[in-house]
């Protein structure tokens, strides 16, 4: 680990202030950055705790929930009005991670956690765009089993890693953001970003730029939502493909359905095709199908992730299916 | 001859051709296990009791010290560079911003490194178990994408990992073979093992697969493994006057010693290598560069070092389990009676080592077959030498040999237990030798029994529980029962008014199997003294005799060493007891232990505690060292330990998730000495067998030989919710030629667990899975 | 900065990189807390910080200020196993022992969590009321790797201390 200066901010305008230098990053519960720094891929000069911070969830005027950045993982999760207004929010931080890292990492720091890609993380050996710019991709030839198959480019084929944050898309949360130039809001389907030429940027966040709060709006039927994971092994191990979802009948027929994907491109996808395609239409094995065929049209897949078109139709065919008749909470 | 060099010459071979043409036709009494072990007689006293591990509360507690948790004054951590390429020369170094970073001690690359002697590559003698044949930061030549070319000691672990961040390394590469293809186009090598041929044809197997009725013929695959111990590898090291102190982590103590000792130009005497606890080892901790490095540094640094390789390290410098491409052809009559039975396997090694994975070596043994070919081969690429890893050539070898018969028994149409009975051999089929005990249809019958195999669906794909595929299988797991030379124990009676305790010394390992706690519990049986009189030393270098905790061997050597040592001891006290005692006049021969004495065999009226014996002797104490008897019992019959493994999977008929929801394991490995630890160690075998078959690779990229999961979250094994409930159970048949009727059982729990659980995936989905692991995109 | 270890207050380190995992071993030579991985993906270095478990190896020793850890060698009454630790023995939760503290701490800030009602990725409701079933427990202690496969025996002890009847006794 490079050396650093470290400072615990005492509140949001002093970690802006701690925040502005050049080299420095804000420290959550420590859980990816830590690691990222022993491995040297991150090599601030400079720690601005923030854990201090707001650690607080709190109704708000429209009925959602403010969600301090500093609030751990856990804490989200067990939160009464999470498990009963937004199950797919506690169950996908359920489904991630571990019993500890779940108590240490906060929810600012789980959005901007960066990819598992193992050449990211060979600094000495591998060339990565993400890493160093313009350096070349070892993984797009290589091992690529929890690579994306949306939105990749030429430079990155990484996926992002969060649960929390394909919940997150799928609620169309906001993201409360805290600069020098003052404060500001982001739909969080827009903080993250495709790779396109600069792999090196995960997120729309500008240098210095602190995520201070995620906001909740009220969705009547978020509290029939759910979240599935699948994985290579059967707990504490990152997503080969997930899906996040929300149904609301209409008779016999879907009124309204939010859907997203993880494990399929470098932000969590929210699957804007396959909710057009869903909407009105009667739940059905062959509608579901016939969705995501849509969003997937244009998924272009690696050497050893093939399987993730048809694994991600039928898991998000199964989660449907379970919605539509209730039988999950 | 002294014994050392009689088992040297043993091991090399020069005198094993003799030794197995004389072994089979000497009587059996001259034969160590030719007379059964008195111990196995003895059925009420602590063996076959659950005893919880002496070392329990050490451990529970976190008091147990293990090999980074030594300290020395003064000393400095190391933290290690890797090469980047996988062969080529070093052309530049830039250690300027190292060497200026805050805390360090040294900067030590092959260019000031001390001169050291090449290390002797595992089994060139029986000393030796160095990783290669390679010098170690010697000179400037990349010989794997991983190598260890810097060390840099700092004063605390956090400046030595960042100054090693900051060297620079320029590289002039060659050309190098990384790919399986590539290295099969370079040559492909008859395999050899301890200097055999991995060949066996018996019969002409080809011509009876041509004509058989039924055949099944087919390709299987396994990928690298790692070990992945716990504790990553690490060690301790200190040079005091002109000695060699070396706190590791080791499964191999004394030949570790030896062979560091041969490198440094030192005598055994002047190197001491202790390894108290080792945590987690499998067949990885054994001596690899960096102890090397870590007491080359301290030698130059002229201070003590902590060498604790980080997990990527591990990986770099530790290495696994080769990868490997099966065939089987099995040719069997319509009533399933093998007719031609061919197993043949590729595996790949480096230049500089010698291990390929012996995939036949459970075949030659397993079934009843006129016409048998066997044949391991061996191509070599530029990657980090690979070793070997729990039941090396079983573990892999059962998977494709067992998959295979289960494919049989479906185009039969038979019950696949009862097609492996059907073929259950009278003598080894390979050696002709007769087995020294086999009880593998007793295992078969009743774990088929206590698991409900009846209850198996007969169709493949046709049992279903909402989401999940249900279906059951089984296989055959086998290892065999070793016993290496050079084996000693010391025993030492010391006296304290009237109470005597034993201690017992063996240069041997423990890692978890819980050999502290069956040793004193032999020693307690063969002493006739309580457990709490037994204090066991062992993993330290100073103790003599050299015993290695592998090839499931350690149990046995042990056990012979105690019982020669035991027997000296007796003799000993015979004379001790002079004329005066009521034992005056006896052989060793006629007397046995009995309550914390020595009595008369058929008159227990004679009898004499050892505290009384010592004391009239005016003694306080008395010490035998001596050595276990040859190993030639492994001449003289075919020695294996066997398993039916049961496994019931669920396989998710939306994602392709595989889950183990029920698993048996049917031993018949001798007599079990302490069911508590004996179950753990069987489970244990069994799960690293679920790991495989399942999840676990090491995921080696074939352009530029570098491991890419260098990590316990991107290398699987399993967590808890991946484990079921396993049961375990066993025939406690003794094998009447092992001391005390027992067996290692280390290793043979892994073995058969793959090709159960691939057996019960074709039965839950009727897909058959070849090529391991069985991941879910092999079963959408 | 300070915390207190073990209720012994104890000064953290000067260089903010000191993870609390190598505070506790190199510093403190309180070397029942393990290092595995340092990178967060086995729980050998678990300890409880305020009672709640977390990973010392990603744990910034410096972020801990005024905290209170407690580590294998801090639990149960002096000179006497908890009741945990017994189990095991017992039980055989263990066999080279390297994993065992950081499941031992593991399992009982996982009692806490159940406790209060936190719920897992394998309850079938999100409801308050945590039956700790052997499922239960063996998805929460996921985070807890043991290679040597002693799965079976760390379950068990769990499962024979830390009883729904029982969870709210078992704490350090």
């Amino acid at each position: 680990m490079t050396p650093f200066s470290y400072t615990r901010a005492e509140d949001v305008s002093d970690a802006v202030r701690l925040g502005a230098g050049d080299a420095t990053a804000f420290l959550g519960g420590g859980t990816n950055l830590v690691d990222l720094m022993r491995e040297t891929v991150a090599q601030p000069d400079r720690l601005v705790d923030v854990t201090g911070l707001s650690n607080a969830i709190a109704e708000t005027a429209d009925g959602g929930l403010l969600i301090g950045a500093a609030v751990r993982n856990t804490a989200l999760a067990e939160h009464q009005a999470v498990r009963t207004r937004y199950p797919v929010l506690s169950r996908a931080i359920l489904a991630g991670a571990s019993g500890q890292i779940r108590n240490m990492a906060t929810v600012g720091g789980n959005l901007l956690q960066r990819t598992r890609c193992t050449y990211f993380y060979d600094t000495d050996g591998s060339r990565c765009n993400k890493r160093t710019p313009g350096t070349g991709c070892d993984a797009r030839e290589g091992f690529s089993r929890i690579h994306a198959i949306l939105g990749a480019s030429d430079a990155c084929v990484a996926t992002h890693p969060s649960d929390m944050c394909v919940a997150l898309t799928m609620l169309e949360a906001t993201v409360h953001i805290e600069g020098r130039d003052g404060a500001r809001t982001l739909a969080f389907g827009d903080l993250h970003r495709l790779p396109g030429d600069r792999p090196d940027l995960d997120t729309v966040l500008s240098p210095g730029e602190l995520i201070t709060a995620i906001a909740l709006p009220p969705l009547r039927f978020a509290a029939r939502s759910t979240y599935r994971k699948v994985r290579d092994r059967a707990s504490y191990a990152f997503a080969l493909i997930s899906v996040a979802a929300a149904v609301e009948m209409d008779g016999d027929r879907i009124g309204d359905v939010r859907i997203a994907f993880g494990g399929v491109a470098h932000k969590p996808w929210r699957a804007t095709k396959v909710e057009a395609a869903l909407r009105g239409a009667s739940p059905t094995e062959a509608a579901f199908r016939a969705a995501a065929a849509a969003e997937f049209a244009d998924a272009r897949s690696l050497r050893d992730n093939a399987f993730k078109p048809e694994l991600a139709t039928r898991t998000l065919a199964a989660v449907l299916a379970d919605l539509v008749k209730g039988e999950v909470a | 001859m002294s014994i050392v060099e009689t088992a040297k010459q043993a091991v090399q071979g020069v005198m094993q051709g003799a030794m197995e043409k004389l072994v089979p036709l000497a009587p059996d009494s001259w034969i160590p296990g030719g007379r059964p072990d008195p111990l196995i007689a003895r059925k009420h006293g602590l063996i076959g009791t659950p005893i919880s591990r002496l070392d329990g509360a050490l451990k529970v507690k976190g008091e147990a010290t293990f090999a980074a948790e030594f300290r020395f004054d003064e000393m400095a951590y190391a933290a290690l560079a890797y090469a980047t390429i996988p062969r080529g020369r070093i052309a530049a170094v830039d250690s300027a911003a190292a060497e200026g970073a805050p805390g360090v001690v040294l900067v030590m690359t092959h260019r000031n490194a001390p001169r050291m002697n090449k290390p002797g590559v595992f089994g060139s003698s029986p000393t030796a178990v160095g990783p290669a044949d390679l010098p170690i930061l010697q000179d400037d030549r990349i010989h794997w994408n991983g190598q260890p070319i810097a060390c840099v000691l700092a004063k605390t672990q956090d400046q030595a990992d960042h100054a090693a961040s900051l060297l620079r390394f320029t590289y002039d590469e060659e050309p190098s073979t990384t790919s399986l293809e590539g290295a099969k186009a370079n040559g492909i090598e008859q395999g050899l093992f301890m200097g055999q041929p991995l060949l066996n044809e018996i019969g002409d197997a080809k011509a009876a697969l041509a004509t058989a009725p039924h055949v099944v013929d087919q390709v299987y695959r396994t990928p690298r493994h790692n070990h992945n111990p716990i504790e990553p590898h690490a060690a301790t090291i200190a040079w005091v006057d002109g000695e060699l102190v070396i706190h590791d982590a080791s499964q191999m103590v004394t030949a570790q010693a030896q062979t560091i000792g041969e490198v440094f130009d030192l005598d055994l005497a002047q190197v001491r290598l202790t390894s108290p606890y080792v945590g987690g080892g499998f067949g990885s901790k054994g001596l690899w560069d960096h102890q090397i490095i870590g007491a080359a540094a301290a030698k130059l640094a002229q201070r003590p070092v902590r060498i604790a390789l980080s997990r990527e390290g591990v990986y770099r410098v530790v290495g696994g389990r080769s990868l490997t491409e099966q065939r089987v052809a099995i040719g069997a009559t319509a009533d399933g009676d093998f007719d031609a039975l061919i197993h043949t396997g590729l595996s790949v090694m480096t230049p500089h080592n010698n291990m390929p994975e012996p995939v036949i070596l459970g075949t030659r043994a397993a079934y009843a077959c006129p016409n048998i070919t066997l044949q391991v081969e061996v191509a070599r690429m530029n990657m980090l030498a690979n070793t070997f890893m729990r039941a090396p050539g079983e573990a892999v070898g059962t998977f494709a040999l067992e998959c295979s018969i289960d494919e049989l028994a479906v185009d039969l149409g038979m019950d696949p237990v009862e097609l492996r009975i059907r073929n259950e051999p009278d003598k080894d089929p390979t050696s002709g030798l007769a087995f020294s005990s086999r009880h593998i249809v007793e295992a078969w019958r009743s774990g088929a029994e206590q698991f409900g195999w009846a209850d198996r669906p007969a169709v493949a794909g046709e049992r279903r529980d909402g989401e999940w595929q249900v279906g059951m299988g089984c296989a055959t797991g086998t290892y065999p029962y070793y016993r290496m030379p050079g084996a000693q124990a010391r025993i030492t009676l010391t006296r304290e008014g009237d109470t005597v305790r034993a201690k017992i010394e063996v240069a041997a390992a423990e890692m978890g199997m819980g050999t502290s706690t069956t040793t004193a519990i032999v020693a307690a049986e063969r002493l006739a003294l309580p457990m709490e009189c037994i204090e066991i030393g062992y993993g330290d270098s100073s103790i003599p005799g050299a015993i290695m905790a592998g090839g499931s061997q350690q149990t046995a050597a042990i056990g012979a060493a105690v019982i020669a040592a035991q027997n000296a001891l007796v003799a000993e006290l015979l004379k001790l007891a002079g004329n005066d005692s009521p034992l005056a006049g006896l052989s060793a021969d006629e007397v046995d232990s009995k309550d914390g004495g020595l009595a008369k065999r058929d008159d227990l009226t004679r009898r004499e505690s050892y505290a009384s014996i010592l004391t009239r002797a005016q003694r306080d104490s008395i010490t035998v060292t001596e050595a276990a008897s040859q190993p030639l019992e492994l001449m003289r019959w075919s020695m294996h330990s066997h398993s039916a493994i049961f496994c019931e999977v669920r396989v998710n008929a939306i994602t392709g998730e595989t889950r183990v929801s029920r698993i048996l394991g049917s031993f018949d490995c001798g007599r079990i000495l302490n069911p508590k630890t004996a179950k753990s160690q069987f489970r244990g075998g069994i799960i690293m067998g679920l790991g495989m078959a399942l999840m676990e690779e090491t995921q080696f990229d074939e352009r530029s030989g570098r491991i890419m999961n260098p990590s316990l979250a991107e290398y699987h094994i399993p967590v808890h919710l991946d484990v079921p409930e396993i049961d375990v159970i066993w025939t406690d048949i003794a094998d009447p030629h092992t001391p005390m009727g027992a067996h290692g059982i280390g290793e043979i729990g892994i073995t058969g667990v793959a090709a159960a659980v691939a057996n019960a995936v074709y039965n839950a989905t009727g897909k058959r899975v070849r090529d391991l692991p069985i991941t879910l995109d092999k079963l959408m | 900065m300070s915390f207190i270890v073990n209720g012994n207050a104890v000064t953290g380190p000067a260089d903010p990189r000191v993870s609390l995992l190598d505070h506790l071993r190199e510093t403190l030579h309180l070397t029942g807390t393990k290092k595995g991985c340092n990178q967060g993906a086995c729980g050998a270095c678990t300890v409880l910080v305020d009672g709640e478990r977390i990973l010392s190896c990603l744990a910034l020793a410096v972020q801990y200020d005024g905290r209170q850890i407690t580590t294998i060698e801090g639990l149960g009454e002096a000179g006497t196993l908890h009741p945990l630790q017994t189990a095991f023995i017992e039980y055989d939760g263990f066999q080279c022992g390297y994993c065992t503290p950081g499941q031992i701490c593991s399992a009982i800030g996982m009692a806490a969590e159940a406790r209060r009602g936190v719920p897992s990725n394998v309850s079938a409701n999100l409801s308050d009321n945590v039956t700790l079933t052997r499922e239960e427990v063996q998805e929460r202690m996921s985070g807890n790797l043991c290679r040597c496969g002693a799965h079976n025996g760390i379950i068990d002890a769990i499962q024979a201390t830390i009883t729904s009847e029982r969870v709210t006794e078992v704490t350090a």
